[in-house]
């Protein structure tokens, strides 16, 4: 009635890849496709040059509004200037708004979420009731302060969107540190008679702030899509510069006649964040599966 | 104890009329994975059951008996392929059956009780609704029939006012009314056939019995019961006839009587003897033979006061409402050198409070602890943290008392003392403390997730003895392991105890361990000590009627060999 025919084969479970490559294969296609063309932007943003032979401040009369074709794969603007050039070169400005944006709004968050996590009952209360009212303050109106003071560029954007997306993040991180502040590991240092000091340094700290590193990468596609509506605004980063928002704005009054003009912009900052978060989703599940495994 | 060898079983040799059977499984083959790359975790299993009869499936985890009982209700999940030569109930083919099928089987013809209520009972939802629906999915009657079903069947399963509790949701109920409300709605349409996985297991003692006196009833009323347990004691009291399973296959089938009496296979004798209890004190449990003491071993210097003690200790703890609440209520114990003093309570007794005062994680609002005879309570936590080394702890669940990112190495190294000058030495000493516990070097390398549940409470064991305490504090060191595990663990700690003459302070829920381990027993109730004394004195002849019930609930195991004298006439 029993079987002995296949035992359960414990070398089956551990398996290595032993080729060279053979983790590229193995990577599922939609993040390998993220990787690609976060990879290719990247790129734009090092040398655009080698990505396009175009200039993005080059004016064509004679080619104003075309469609996208061969020779313009998206399309030219109301000035003829070369829509793909523009988007590549576009690409520096936006990702360090992107990144900047999201660097500052991360180091706000640790400093007021370990603050709250770990200070007392005051200062719990005090940074927490303060993020609540930064949550009920809209990022566009925040934006518009910003633009009011600095006017409008790259910095105020990065402001704006800094300190507008930190409050989400500040919480997180709040209850991070609490739920490892009150974790048995920590308990068994205090019972080991480690000092709080480095409890806090050696557990609490890197502990709370591992799923940080993912969202990071998250939040850098979120940041430059709140900089592109703050910049389709116009509050943004001033023409002809060709940051992508901006280019948003810039073709809105053509939108019935070049449907290119948002449509190409727009994909690309789709297309980007949405390979960022695929590409933070990943790194998470190898990251927790690394440690569940 | 290991996987035992796989060896064919013997013969089954169950007397029973096959006429009668409602159950009948042959050769069960249970495999996960994708196609081509399967693994099969259930290799050819049989069994039978008829009506108003119980079987027990007994094994550890990872013996499959979870996932065979799973098949009869179509909930082995996904990427899984049940094949069996027959696997019927009622006469009727469970294979190859749709998910519309299945749905009228569940809960019709079969009721699965899962093993914890809090987990399977929807929150937000009042118990009356849940076994409401239980009876709405198969279009039992119109909403007032279904009703007075509701009310009847909290009642048939001992809950009083059910008209009151059908309407309160399951967190506003305790432990063991929630977990009879969960029998209520697997009983609800009156299936013939009961599978109770781990039913108990995460209850307290009185409440135990209380819900297998559900199960008993019934099985009483002609129901066939199927107990999946890891516990032989709690199965004793219900099987007519035990299956012991390990590595997918049944090693032992037989009537419970001649099983618990002879055990055949030596699987099944390890497992009896691993049950820790009143007999089994100053035995080994495990087969395992601890090899010759370290050298390096240190012995403390033999002293004459209590290495611990505790004077009317009292703490108080606010609750959501504002109230105060006394957790622990004037509480004295003293700990001798080499002695272990076990703490006994169900949930909510303060054992847990109890010894956090005593490794001064929490201060008293009254009373004191006092360490190696100084003082150890109220003082300001530097002056403490030097002296911590002298106590240290082993919690219920180490997983979660290792920091996830460190390995082995990391958390024993950080637990050592500054007396190991150089790296060389510290690794030396941690390599020595796994040995001590009777892991090795290559753990070293291991993060706690790579390892199993003992080997894990063996790094905790590990951690604890790396300062060299002279009391350790262990909480619920051996609930979350399975039986032979946990007989690993507990000959471990007594063999510590005699090399190194460490003090234990003990605490648990599970009088048979309790019992097996401790010289001197607390038993707490509500903050309250209501006995102490020593364990045979306490848990033998207990005095207090709290302990009487306590010792009252506890399923006793008729041992294959009677003891020599009649120790605990109480099981009766």
């Amino acid at each position: 009635m029993s079987s002995l025919a296949s035992p359960p084969n414990p070398t089956a479970l551990g398996r290595q890849p032993s080729q060279p490559l053979l983790w590229l294969r193995r990577l599922r296609p939609g993040v390998a496709l993220a990787g690609a063309l976060v990879a290719f932007l990247l790129l734009a943003t090092l040398v655009p040059a080698l990505l396009t032979g175009k200039d993005p401040y080059a004016v064509d009369l004679s080619a104003t509004l075309q469609a996208p074709s061969l020779e313009h794969i998206m399309g030219t603007d109301q000035s003829g200037r070369d829509l793909y050039a523009r988007v590549i070169y576009g690409a520096r400005e936006s990702l360090l708004i992107g990144l900047g944006a999201t660097a500052l709004s991360m180091a706000l968050a640790i400093a007021l979420g370990v603050a709250a996590g770990l200070g007392n009952r005051w200062v719990d209360g005090i940074v927490s009731r303060g993020l609540e009212v930064m949550f009920a303050f809209p990022v566009l109106l925040l934006a518009l302060l910003f633009v009011a003071v600095f006017g409008p560029s790259a910095a105020t954007e990065i402001l704006a969107v800094g300190i507008g997306t930190a409050p989400g993040y500040a919480r997180m991180v709040r209850g991070q540190v609490l739920a490892v502040r009150d974790s048995g590991y920590v308990e068994a240092a205090r019972a080991l008679g480690h000092p709080y000091g480095s409890i806090v340094r050696r557990h609490i700290f890197p502990n709370a702030m591992r799923p940080l590193v993912v969202m990071f990468t998250l939040g850098v596609g979120q940041s430059i899509v709140w900089a592109s509506g703050i910049a389709f605004l116009g509050l943004g980063v001033p023409p002809p510069a060709p940051e992508w928002g901006a280019l948003l704005n810039a073709g809105r009054p053509y939108v019935t006649q070049a449907w290119w003009l948002e449509v190409m912009p727009g994909l690309v900052i789709v297309l980007f964040s949405l390979s960022l978060t695929t590409l933070g989703r990943h790194i998470q599940q190898r990251l927790e599966g690394g440690i569940s495994r | 104890m290991t996987t035992p060898s796989v060896t064919q079983p013997a013969a089954v040799a169950v007397p029973h009329d096959p006429e009668r059977d409602l159950l009948r499984v042959e050769n069960l083959r249970v495999a996960f994975g994708e196609p081509g790359a399967e693994q099969e975790v259930v290799h050819g299993v049989s069994f039978s059951l008829a009506p108003g009869e119980c079987l027990a499936i007994v094994g550890e985890s990872g013996s499959g008996k979870s996932v065979s009982a799973r098949t009869l209700v179509g909930l082995t999940g996904g990427r899984s392929r049940v094949q069996a030569d027959r696997l019927e109930l009622d006469g009727e083919s469970l294979l190859e059956m749709s998910d519309r099928r299945w749905r009228s089987i569940r809960g019709r013809k079969v009721g699965f009780i899962l093993q914890d209520a809090l987990v399977s009972l929807d929150q937000l939802r009042p118990v009356g609704k849940e076994i409401d629906e239980a009876l709405r999915l198969h279009d039992w009657g119109g909403r007032p029939a279904r009703r007075r079903r509701v009310l009847e069947l909290l009642e048939l399963v001992g809950v009083p006012e059910p008209e009151v509790r059908a309407k309160q949701r399951p967190y506003e109920l305790s432990g063991g009314l929630r977990q009879r409300a969960l029998i209520a709605s697997a009983i609800a349409m009156d299936p013939q056939l009961i599978i109770a996985d781990e039913p108990t297991t995460a209850l307290d003692m009185t409440v135990q019995a209380q819900v297998l006196e559900q199960l008993e009833a019934a099985k009483r009323r002609g129901k066939a019961l199927i107990l999946i347990s890891h516990d032989l004691a709690v199965v004793s009291k219900l099987a007519d006839t035990v299956a012991v399973m390990a590595g997918g296959q049944i090693l032992e089938y037989a009537p419970a009587e001649r099983l618990f009496a002879r055990p055949e296979h030596a699987y099944t004798r390890a497992l009896i003897e691993a049950i820790p209890s009143a007999d089994s004190r100053g035995r080994r449990l495990s087969p395992a033979q601890r090899r010759a003491p370290l050298g390096a071993v240190e012995r403390r210097p033999e002293s004459d006061g209590p290495v611990l003690s505790a004077s009317e200790l009292v703490k108080r703890f606010r609750g959501p409402d504002g109230v105060d609440r006394t957790v622990v209520d004037d509480v004295s114990f003293s700990l001798g050198q080499g002695e272990t003093l076990g703490i006994v309570g169900e949930s909510g007794s303060g054992k847990t409070t109890t010894a956090r005062l005593a490794l001064a994680l929490l201060d008293p609002d009254g009373g004191e602890v006092s360490l190696a005879g100084e003082a150890w309570s109220g003082l300001p936590e530097r002056s403490r943290r030097q002296r911590r080394r002298e106590i240290s702890v082993i919690y219920q669940d180490p997983l979660s008392s290792f920091d996830p990112r460190w390995s082995v190495e990391q958390i024993l190294l950080d637990a050592l003392g500054e007396e190991y000058a150089g790296a060389a030495a510290k690794r030396a000493r941690a390599v020595e403390l796994l040995e001590l516990v009777g892991l090795e070097q290559e753990h070293l390398k291991r993060r706690p997730l790579q390892l199993s549940g003992g080997q894990r409470q063996r790094v905790a064991i590990a951690r604890a003895l790396a300062p060299q305490p002279q009391v350790i504090v262990c909480d619920e060191p051996v609930s979350a392991l399975d039986v032979s595990i946990q007989a690993q663990v507990l000959d471990l700690l007594a063999d510590l105890q005699k090399e190194l003459g460490v003090s234990y302070l003990f605490i648990s829920h599970d009088l048979g361990v309790i019992h097996h381990i401790s010289d001197r027993v607390l038993v707490m109730c509500d903050g309250k000590v209501v006995e102490q004394g020593s364990a045979d004195d306490v848990l033998v002849r207990p005095r207090h009627p709290y302990t009487q019930k306590l010792v009252a609930s506890l399923p006793a195991l008729e041992r294959p060999a009677p003891p020599t004298e009649p120790l605990r006439e109480v099981a009766a």
